[in-house]
């Protein structure tokens, strides 16, 4: 079954078409990340899933009933904001027993569920600090605290990692994870960052001007994509695009390599002629940057070189190579973006 | 090769020509005019005040002779100044407490978008704006005891009966009621600009995640949001209660601290025994005492405030 069904979600804020006519089903105990650049509407469907917003048309069903007009208490769903969202006046305590003090729940019960919810996120220690006593990592705990401990149908989170520094962020991005596959909680999750998409998500939903362009794996995501937005938002650097009549020609940078380093497998290699123009050493890798002969690209064209693998000398700016990508790597897409299986 | 040293040359410069660059000197320079202000204005009136209220000054017999305490003694062995220190109470506290609860409610409506609501926060100003001198006039006449537009209403209305229609300002407990309400009317719009400042400067993420945690109306505004601008809406009562206990204007203006010395409260005493009557020292010394009160209300609610800091 599924935990949050959203069927055709529309909204219209005053001129802006901000979701338009979303689907999506995530299944019971699913950790699926809704992925998209800045205002592309993400944000506003969790607040549709969690009843901040009235969505102007479509139905939400979250744990088996309609809840279009069920007020965000009522709904089962927890959420944990970009700033978090701690109340500044109460203590660590008092922030995770506030939900619970709003259904009414017994001290004793309160009292319990505070202290399971404290353990398990290691913040027993801290309980009666205030917010700004915590670090940035303490206070994301003490969020995701005070969001588990009334159990939640599901759990909502809006770009939790934002605020955290580069080297902490990885340790809470593998702390929440582990959390949620302890919990079991269907958990959605909001960013615009692909790294946190491909590292955390069971499923990815890729989300642009309001509307899904593609649901998958982290894999399928990034190895079969559904059009050129998809292939080029995923990724780093993106996939390479050349145009070819009125269509578009595709393959990720890792696989665009020099000649001889490709071997021709069985499905045989497509041979290019590359300009390199610029280098870039990244310590495990090497950017080579440059135009391929005979085609129009969008962007400049990049390859993923791996330094152990490619002297630095045999690729020089400003020279012709021989470069390569086996036929099995290479992705096609029609005039409209959408992806086909062969031009 | 690089060179690193080289010969430096020191270019003469006159001691002054940076001298306001320095922050020691440009501060101080910047300071002094309100400096002197404060002290002309506010420290030597009030040095002369304590030297009055401890003096036998008055204008029929200026001597400057010193009495000690006496002026205070006898102050405090006066029954109606005992009423007055009574009226200031009720009439300082009766009105912020009326004001804030119409600032809150002001600002919780002024929050909700609707057509016009900019010429209405503008509006809403009026009642700080317009001289209280001009204002009074107006509600003097609706407190009158013959056109009084309010009784006119409950009449009509059929509330009351036009033969024992409540004489406002005749009766000792309406005409405190009045000078409380005039004066809360007054306060009111400066309430709801410190409620505004405050409630706007609450994260809409808290007031969300207080929304999805299951918090209604009542629970948001009771628990988290006014406790987060307690610290604000504090500062805000502090000015209020500073100038309505040391006010006399409403009371001058509706009702002369009438009838029989109901609404009379020690601003209005201390200036009709020290400048009406020209006994300058007993009317410094009434003044006086308001010091010590305020002193200790404004210590404790600043000492409420840094607790509260979040």
């Amino acid at each position: 079954m599924a935990a949050v069904l959203a069927t055709n979600i529309v909204k219209q804020f005053d001129e802006v078409l901000a979701v338009n006519g979303i689907t999506l089903a995530v299944p019971d105990g699913e950790f699926i990340v809704l992925l998209g650049p800045s205002g592309c509407g993400k944000t506003t469907l969790l607040r549709i899933i969690c009843g901040l917003e009235r969505q102007t048309a479509g139905d939400l069903i979250i744990g088996g009933s309609i809840v279009n007009d069920i007020p965000p208490r009522a709904r089962g769903v927890a959420m944990m904001f970009q700033s978090y969202g701690l109340y500044p006046h109460y203590t660590v305590r008092n922030n995770i027993a506030f939900p619970l003090r709003t259904q009414r729940a017994s001290r004793a019960e309160i009292d319990r569920k505070v202290k399971w919810a404290a353990q398990l996120l290691g913040l027993s220690h801290l309980l009666d600090r205030r917010p700004r006593q915590l670090s940035g990592g303490e206070r994301q705990r003490v969020a995701l605290a005070r969001a588990l401990v009334r159990e939640p149908t599901a759990l909502l989170l809006d770009e939790p990692l934002s605020n955290l520094d580069a080297k902490l962020r990885a340790s809470a991005r593998q702390e929440i994870k582990q959390f949620q596959q302890r919990v079991g909680v269907t958990t959605i999750y909001v960013t615009h960052d692909q790294v946190e998409a491909m590292g955390m998500g069971d499923r990815i939903a890729v989300i642009e001007h309001g509307k899904v362009r593609q649901v998958g794996t982290p894999a399928e995501i990034y190895n079969e994509p559904a059009d050129r937005f998809v292939a080029t938002f995923v990724g780093s650097p993106p996939m390479n695009l050349l145009a070819r009549n009125d269509a578009y020609l595709g393959f990720r940078p890792e696989n665009f390599l020099p000649r001889e380093m490709v071997d021709d497998g069985n499905g045989g290699v497509t041979e290019f002629s590359f300009r390199v123009d610029r280098c870039e050493y990244l310590g495990s890798e090497r950017i080579a940057y440059g135009v391929i002969e005979g085609f129009e690209s969008p962007q400049l064209i990049t390859a993923k070189l791996p330094p152990a693998h490619v002297a630095e000398e045999s690729i020089r700016p400003g020279e012709w190579h021989r470069f390569a990508v086996r036929n099995s790597a290479l992705r096609y897409f029609d005039h409209d973006g959408k992806r086909v299986n062969r031009s | 090769m690089v060179t690193i040293a080289e010969p430096v040359r020191k270019q003469p410069v006159s001691r002054f020509r940076f001298i306001l660059d320095r922050r020691d000197v440009l501060g101080a320079l910047f300071v002094a005019p309100a400096i002197l202000y404060v002290f002309l204005l506010v420290g030597v009136p009030f040095l002369l005040a304590v030297y009055y209220s401890i003096s036998a000054y008055t204008i029929y017999d200026p001597s400057w002779r010193f009495v000690g305490l006496s002026n205070f003694e006898q102050v405090i062995q006066n029954p109606v100044f005992l009423d007055t220190l009574g009226n200031t109470f009720l009439f300082t506290f009766g009105s912020q407490l009326l004001g804030l609860i119409l600032g809150k409610f002001g600002a919780l409506l002024l929050l909700r978008p609707f057509p016009g609501r900019k010429i209405v926060r503008a509006l809403i100003i009026l009642p700080w704006a317009v001289p209280i001198a001009l204002a009074s006039v107006a509600w003097e006449w609706m407190f009158d005891s013959l056109y009084s537009v309010i009784n006119w209403t409950l009449i009509a209305l059929g509330v009351i009966d036009r033969s024992n229609a409540p004489n406002w300002l005749g009766n000792p407990h309406l005409a405190m009621l009045c000078v409380i309400v005039v004066n809360a009317w007054r306060f009111f719009p400066f309430a709801i600009v410190v409620f505004l400042a405050g409630i706007t400067s609450v994260p809409q993420d808290i007031i969300d995640a207080a929304t999805v945690d299951g918090a209604g109306f009542w629970r948001r505004n009771y628990q988290i949001i006014l406790p987060m601008i307690l610290p604000i809406v504090a500062i805000g009562l502090i000015f209020g209660i500073v100038f309505t206990f040391t006010d006399l204007s409403v009371v001058y203006l509706l009702t002369n601290g009438g009838p029989v010395n109901a609404t009379s409260v020690l601003g209005f005493e201390g200036f009709q025994v020290g400048i009406v009557s020209g006994d300058v020292s007993h009317g410094a010394a009434i003044s006086l005492f308001m010091l010590p009160v305020l002193f200790l209300v404004v210590i404790g609610m600043l000492r409420f405030i840094r607790r509260r800091e979040i």
